[in-house]
């Protein structure tokens, strides 16, 4: 039981780490929606199942598992809110990004 | 069991605290609200973990309501940053 408590912890807290590495080194807004919201949207998933492991069958659990789906839910969608917003903003990608439509490039204010 | 909880916990915060530099620092305002929306996500865990640490469990409900109020802060936000582009191109103040 502490195994697979221990492993479904540690393999979340993982992803969640990943996530936060890949918000410090990337080098543009999108790419860095595109790593955190996978990687905290899996390790948030593997810390509360492992927590609804040590609880057991439960009202906890089921407390858990209501944040587990509201947060898949909820934390896509917010990615897409952002990342339409800082296009609609004109944020610029990253240096070398390819554009199939040059004139749909944003360029400008900051 | 109670080792391994806190073990994360100290892990969950160093990381959080990487990610509150990177939103200090972020150049634009996106890159800000993204860190921003993982601290929500990373804090709802924490309060989870935090919770059973104290076997409190009521704490979830607390873990709840916050993910629910994380949510609306980005959207909010998010908005505001289209609404506040939009004025500046109209040449309103």
């Amino acid at each position: 039981m502490t195994v697979l408590v221990g492993t479904l912890l540690f393999t979340g807290i993982f992803f969640l780490t990943v996530g936060t590495i890949g918000l410090l080194r990337f080098p543009d807004v999108y790419t860095r929606i595109h790593a955190t919201t996978k990687c905290d949207t899996l390790g948030l998933g593997l810390v509360l199942v492992s927590l609804m492991f040590i609880s057991g069958l439960s009202w906890d659990s089921v407390k858990l598992l209501f944040v587990i789906i509201f947060v898949w839910l909820t934390n896509p969608t917010a990615a897409h809110v952002i990342s339409k917003a800082a296009y609609k903003r004109g944020i610029p990608m990253a240096e070398g990004s390819f554009f199939i439509n040059k004139e749909e490039k944003p360029d400008g204010n900051i | 069991m109670n080792n391994l909880l806190i073990s994360a916990c100290i892990i969950l915060v160093i990381t959080i605290s990487l990610c509150l530099y990177k939103g200090a620092r972020g150049p634009t305002i996106a890159d800000r609200l993204v860190a921003v929306n993982v601290i929500g996500t990373k804090t709802v865990v924490l309060i989870s973990l935090v919770s059973f640490i104290f076997e409190k469990t009521f704490f979830l409900d607390v873990a709840l309501v916050y993910a629910l109020i994380s949510f609306l802060t980005t959207i909010m936000v998010a908005d505001y940053m289209v609404g506040e582009n939009k004025k500046e191109e109209e040449g309103i103040k």
